[in-house]
């Protein structure tokens, strides 16, 4: 058996949106036909999604990958001995040296695309467990101070500092503490989260024990947005895998903590994003926006002290444990300290996922990664962080990726998510989308977002229609918006309109001229 | 199946005793019945002590849960912002103008139901859509004139 071929074919979503389960059958059919022995292994994306379902094989030279691969080209990779690495039209060489790749820092994605996400020999033996391992050795206070000085910041979009919000629960006392995964990836251009959780779950996991070992809690959710069907059968899989190898439960590792986790579906909700929303429906109530103070860390989840933390900030502490937090921190700029797993979405030629050191430019992103855009057409605008970020035109994509250098240009990281659209979009009609999905989305709890939203939309209207004298109420609107919401949902709707209107002011005076010509 | 009180009921008392129990008890509701009928609010209520406004207010609130059964064949559309960079807005009145298909509604004969949804993170091979609990990524013109005309296509499974 040691001599079996091993095929590497993705069960990531995306993959599987392209193809990946009708090629992994036709392998198989095609294998049996020519009564060849071969193990297809469905491993995580490596992320070069413009390449899925690419189809790895495992060489002595190292894993040379195929891709796209469609069933068609399925008996020729036969004919072109592709089980021990031949040359074929599809053919993209070992894995690790395509460009795209190679030239990532990858850390909290480390393990993604390389292992069988739900073998927990294969995430011991790349690692996995470590950083926990080190952790049950440690006193709760020396893993939150090694996590603060690792720099790591909130992944969610807030980027608020980790080691902080650990050290308030930490001196929190209860009886009961929980740690609260936020697995609700609503901004659109974002899928790191999904990826992670497809391809790597026990990290994830391991993460969240870590979190409750330092802080004294017992238990776990992770609030998982329901859009992701594929990801929610990994997570429960993965959970029974590590509850059953004693990973979590009374005993985690044959350590003295006891930890345990549930996962729970949001259900359609965006704003469950923010959260003490988010913890609102985790309580199976109306996800209605509370107040800050009491802050989650003092009074969360049930009333008790809670870590809410993103699936990135939280897939990252193993990494920070194993490796230590100067090794963590060596990688950033400013204080963005790490790495970001960065999103390149939308009309682009090559997307996926790249983690990189905070730092690298927007420009690098899009044009030495995404070579463009996917239409060939003229690339307009990014909007980077999801539906609340700011939209930037072509003169500030020199802007490096970092929290304090995005939000001096009036835009934000957030989730580290980038949509790309070619010559073809109007920003004003982006803009009133903006409002739209606010109006849709707003909880409803503070007038600013709940009615502003709405009035931005029919004022929205009015200026398309060609009433630009309606700007100046946009402009004022948005002020109010961000000046009086209760959170970031009507806080931030400004950020795409009002980066919309000051980079394209063409696309908000289009209307005369239409007249004009008529 | 058709709603079933006797049925709900049992739904209900399975996970009652989780914490927090309400999504649960609604994403089985809808899973076995394929929408919350209005007769779920009371039943739910005694269960967890809740107040029956309590749980009407939890069912309007999330876009999830459906207050009248599907079509058989459930397409959810992404319209949100990676989507609209690539043309989904133009798949939307593709299926209205050619074939009479409206967005969030069900067809009169009950085959298809076609919703908005906001991201379905498949970002990078949009437009993307769920067809069935199905990802499909690059969904185009001649995948939904499939859908809508009820043809079979090598990219819808089943």
């Amino acid at each position: 058996m040691s001599t079996s071929i091993k095929i590497y074919v993705p069960r990531d979503a995306a993959a599987l949106s392209v193809g990946a389960n009708r090629v992994a059958v036709a392998i198989s059919a095609e294998a049996k036909k020519r009564g060849v022995s071969m193990e297809i292994i469905r491993n995580g994306s490596r992320g070069m999604l413009w390449l899925e379902p690419l189809v790895e094989v495992e060489t002595a030279m190292g894993r040379v990958a195929y891709g796209p691969v469609t069933p068609k080209d399925v008996a020729s990779l036969f004919d072109a001995n592709f089980s021990v690495g031949g040359e074929h039209a599809l053919g993209l060489g070992l894995t690790e040296e395509i460009p795209f790749f190679k030239n990532q820092e990858r850390l909290t994605f480390a393990r993604v695309g390389v292992i069988d996400p739900l073998s927990l020999d294969d995430y011991i033996s790349h690692g996995g467990f470590a950083g926990l391992k080190k952790a049950v050795a440690m006193t709760g206070a020396a893993i939150v101070q090694e996590v603060a000085d690792s720099g790591l910041r909130g992944r969610g979009g807030a980027g608020f500092p980790t080691g902080i919000k650990w050290k308030t629960v930490l001196g929190a006392e209860a009886d009961q503490k929980y740690i609260v995964c936020n697995a609700d990836e609503g901004d659109s251009g974002t899928f790191a989260d999904r990826m992670l959780v497809e391809g790597d779950p026990f990290t994830l996991i391991e993460g969240m024990a870590i979190a409750g070992v330092a802080v004294g809690a017992t238990k776990g959710f992770i609030y998982l947005r329901s859009e992701y069907p594929h990801a929610y059968q990994t997570l429960l899989e993965a959970i029974r895998t590590a509850r059953a190898a004693r990973w979590l439960g009374p005993a985690i590792g044959g350590s003295s903590y006891a930890f345990d986790l549930e996962v729970r579906l949001g259900a359609g909700a965006y704003i469950c994003g923010e959260e003490t929303s988010l913890l609102e429906s985790l309580e199976g109530k109306r996800a209605i926006v509370r107040a800050k103070p009491p802050l989650p860390a003092l009074k969360g989840l049930f009333g008790k002290p809670t870590i809410v933390n993103n699936v990135m900030s939280l897939a990252t502490i193993p990494w920070i444990m194993a490796n230590g937090a100067k090794a963590y921190a060596d990688f950033g700029m400013g204080r963005s300290r790490g790495t970001l797993p960065i999103q390149l979405a939308g009309n682009i030629k090559q997307g996926g996922l790249i983690e990189k050191a905070f730092g690298v430019s927007l420009r690098e992103i899009i044009e030495t990664y995404g070579a463009g855009t996917a239409t060939g057409r003229s690339f307009r605008a990014v909007q980077v962080g999801g539906p609340l970020g700011a939209y930037f035109p072509e003169s500030l994509l020199d802007t490096p990726m970092d929290y304090e250098a995005m939000a001096a240009k009036k835009g934000l990281l957030g989730h580290g998510g980038m949509v790309i659209f070619d010559d073809s979009v109007d920003l004003a009609q982006q803009a009133r989308f903006a409002f739209e999905f606010c109006a849709k989305e707003s909880c409803g709890k503070c007038t600013p977002c709940r009615i502003g939203a709405t009035r931005g939309v029919e004022t929205m209207d009015k200026v398309i229609a060609g009433d630009t004298s309606k700007l100046a109420l946009i402009d004022d609107l948005c002020h109010l918006m961000t000046d009086a919401s209760l959170c970031a949902m009507g806080g931030l709707t400004p950020v795409p309109v009002m980066s919309a209107m000051t980079h394209f002011p063409d696309d908000f005076n289009r209307a005369p001229k239409r007249m004009a010509a008529e | 199946m058709s709603w079933d009180d006797a049925v709900a009921s049992s739904i209900v008392n399975e996970y009652k005793h989780l914490a927090g129990a309400t999504l649960p008890i609604l994403h089985a509701l809808q899973e076995n019945f394929g929408y919350v009928d209005k007769r779920a609010v009371p039943l739910i209520a005694e269960a967890l002590n809740m107040s029956k406004a309590e749980i009407f207010g939890a069912i309007t609130f999330y876009h999830d849960f459906r207050h009248e059964p599907a079509g058989s064949t459930i397409v959810k559309l992404c319209r949100a912002e990676a989507c609209q960079s690539m043309g989904c807005e133009s798949l939307v009145t593709h299926m209205k103008d050619i074939h009479g298909v409206e967005i969030d509604a069900t067809t009169k004969d009950g085959r298809l139901t076609v919703e908005t949804v906001y991201c379905l993170g498949n970002c990078a091979l949009g437009p993307a859509a769920l067809i069935d609990g199905e990802l499909v990524g690059r969904v185009d013109e001649e995948l939904l004139d499939a859908l809508c005309t009820g043809k079979s296509h090598e990219r819808i499974a089943g």
